[in-house]
């Protein structure tokens, strides 16, 4: 999923602390914020827009395209439903530890809705030089710029490393889709890089992965057939089994989601692994030829 | 999080499937009284937060209270994966005709639940996975749907299970149930027993809370066992912190998960060991001090790197927090820094300034360094 510059967003959740500094961030870089919803709050204004209660009545009174959560865990599933029932075809989950029986029930009534979730768990979407939705620092020159790598990460923090180390090789990005770190999330890696390989801004993939879960292997099967080149760096290597490595998804049970399996799949699909992200620079150079 | 057979079994139960009658024992008198109250001939079985307890000598039959008093003394104590057994679980012994195995478990692939049933109940399910590729029966879910008698009966036709179709389809529309009622990530029955008196009854019950679903069950969580950890992890823990021990001698001090996890990569890519999994990032960092000190009891670590890439959290706050910690805790081990994104030119000048040292300019720099410092160490002990 990738946000333009002009598409309207909606934040839930506008007036929290959270909502109200990433809001002005988001405003600053240019993305194009409409209204915000606190059923509390209806009827003022917050960060110079309209606050509604529901996305319903956003919907009705301005109209938006992506709506960015900032909600608490246990009121994501209400928040997403308001959305989807609203008509939203695209909806950005920041939280984490969102209990995973909501996120599949979000995630079913997104599929009846023909909606888009990406997340739960994610810091959020960047396409550097039009707009951000989330809390990824778009605004850091030295981490993102406009260019044409697509960047897809499970990871916020690993994200930013590489995208700081892609600048500084001399390449921007077109599009950075952090997919989240829960085990269950609405735009998997494959998802991504299918949207990534559709888009006419991009020439190369750099996939972000982790051990845990089969997204990875799931998106080398997309990956060999693809004519864009794609770089991967799965974290998790050196991480103990059965541990839960920060990331609610980033865990290996018996002999699923390992480091080893993911790096077979994508190497067997063409797909170049890094040993560390310090190489992602070089190893689109080469790809790119 | 993942709890005993006697905290999981009251779930199915309260769903309406039948388990043995039993009791909890935590001295070998307390079994011996417990199979007396029973009055029937009973297994003792040990409390353990994992499976295979029957393969480790865990689980006992005795037709006796006395033979109860001897099984339980010979389990509890006991040492499985890693458990040390504190409990026995007495129940009555039943006359098993048939086994059977149920679970309702989240399932990343179709995103929602899955109900998995076999008639080859009472081994490891990985085990009839890989003997018989048919087996177990599985069926997505969805979770707007339900699962209901007639989805359960359509999962069971064509087994030929005849008579006891209807009760185990009746059986997976409670377990699903349970499963959803208790905000499961994993809900499983292994044997489900067909008894030679026709009832169908679980014996056995595996129950993984989601983590997530901690915050609203608080009251079942507390009937659950908490991970198993090292006496450092606890306090970290206590401190609200995610540390993990390892078992090398380079202490990780880093924000976020991913990068965290990346960097024992790294370090492990170039020949080190990493001492710990620790993520600062985020609100953590303002427990800087407790956090360093956490990694610096750890008495095989013989240096520190300290990774930082700034995402949302600014790396100058970060830095500050850590120098304040450095300098109170005056360790003497040497320390390798790379600090990068938001707040990097900040927090280079302050690591200058206040403990004169200059970051390098990769992770892998950094790391090279800290391998070498820790290689030093281990020499000239």
């Amino acid at each position: 999923m990738i946000v333009r510059g002009g598409e309207r967003v909606l934040v839930q959740g506008i007036t929290g602390k959270q909502g109200t500094y990433w809001t002005e961030r988001m405003q600053a870089y240019g993305t194009r914020i409409v209204a915000g919803v606190n059923p509390k709050k209806a009827g003022t204004r917050h960060c110079g827009v309209p606050v509604y209660a529901s996305a319903s009545d956003a919907m009705r009174e301005t109209g938006f395209d992506v709506s960015v959560l900032f909600i608490p865990p246990l009121g994501v599933k209400a928040a997403a439903q308001d959305a989807i029932e609203a008509g939203c075809a695209r909806l950005v989950v920041l939280t984490e530890h969102v209990p995973v029986q909501d996120v599949m029930e979000l995630l079913a009534m997104a599929r009846a809705n023909s909606a888009a979730i990406v997340g739960p768990n994610t810091a959020g979407l960047v396409t550097p030089g039009e707009c951000f939705v989330g809390f990824m620092p778009a605004f850091e020159a030295d981490v993102f710029r406009p260019g044409r790598v697509g960047v897809i990460s499970r990871s916020g923090s690993l994200g930013t490393l590489i995208c700081l180390n892609l600048a500084q090789a001399g390449f921007g990005q077109s599009a950075f889709i952090g997919i989240g770190g829960d085990p269950i999330v609405g735009t998997t890696t494959r998802d991504a890089l299918q949207v990534l390989d559709a888009d006419e801004r991009t020439d190369a993939v750099v996939v972000i992965g982790e051990i845990g879960g089969t997204m990875e292997e799931d998106a080398a099967e997309y990956a060999r057939d693809m004519a864009k080149p794609v770089v991967a760096f799965i974290a998790g290597a050196a991480s103990p089994p059965d541990k839960k490595m920060g990331h609610a998804g980033a865990i290996v049970m018996g002999d699923k989601g390992t480091y080893a399996s993911k790096r077979t799949a994508l190497e067997t699909a063409g797909v170049a692994v890094l040993d560390t992200p310090s190489e992602v620079g070089r190893a689109v150079r080469v790809a790119l030829g | 999080m993942n709890f005993e057979e006697h905290a999981a079994k009251p779930l199915l139960q309260a769903a309406g499937i039948a388990i043995p009658r039993g009791q909890l024992a935590r001295s070998a008198s307390e079994a011996e009284a417990a199979a007396a109250a029973l009055g029937v001939p009973v297994v003792v079985k040990a409390q353990v937060p994992t499976g295979k307890r029957g393969k480790s000598g865990g689980i006992r039959a005795a037709d006796d209270p006395r033979a109860a008093r001897e099984a339980a003394s010979a389990i509890l104590g006991m040492e499985i994966a890693g458990h040390r057994v504190a409990s026995v679980l007495v129940e009555e012994r039943v006359q098993i005709a048939t086994e059977y195995y149920a679970a309702v478990l989240n399932d990343a692939v179709s995103k929602g639940p899955l109900v998995m049933v076999s008639s080859d109940g009472g081994i490891d399910v990985e085990e009839i996975a890989a003997s018989k590729p048919d087996r177990p029966r599985q069926a997505p879910v969805d979770i707007l749907q339900g699962f209901d008698l007639a989805a359960a009966r359509a999962m069971l036709g064509g087994l030929g299970l005849g008579s006891d179709e209807e009760p185990l389809a009746e059986t997976l529309v409670a377990l699903y149930r349970a499963y959803r009622d208790n905000d499961a990530e994993l809900l499983e029955v292994n044997p489900l027993a067909r008894l030679a008196d026709g009832r169908l009854v679980a014996l056995d019950c595996k129950f993984v809370l989601d983590d997530s679903g901690i915050q609203r069950r608080r009251d079942l969580a507390s009937t659950g066992s908490p991970e198993t950890l090292t006496t450092l992890e606890a306090r970290g823990h206590n401190l609200g912190l995610r540390y993990i021990e390892l078992d090398g001698d380079i202490g990780v001090f880093a924000n976020g998960a991913g990068l965290t996890m990346t960097t024992m990569d790294v370090i492990a890519h170039h020949g080190g060991r990493p001492a710990n999994f620790l993520e600062i990032g985020g609100a953590a960092y303002t427990k800087a001090r407790p956090a360093l000190e956490l990694v610096l009891d750890n008495p095989k670590v013989n240096c520190l790197l300290v990774n930082f890439c700034g995402a949302f959290a600014r790396t100058d706050v970060m830095t500050a927090g850590l120098l304040d910690a450095w300098e109170a805790l005056k360790p003497t081990i040497p320390v390798f820094f790379s600090v990068r994104g938001t707040g990097s030119a900040e927090a280079q000048a302050m690591l200058r300034e206040r403990l004169g040292v200059t970051p390098f300019e990769t992770m892998d720099l950094a790391i090279v360094a800290a391998i070498g410092a820790a290689r030093d160490a281990r020499a000239t002990q």
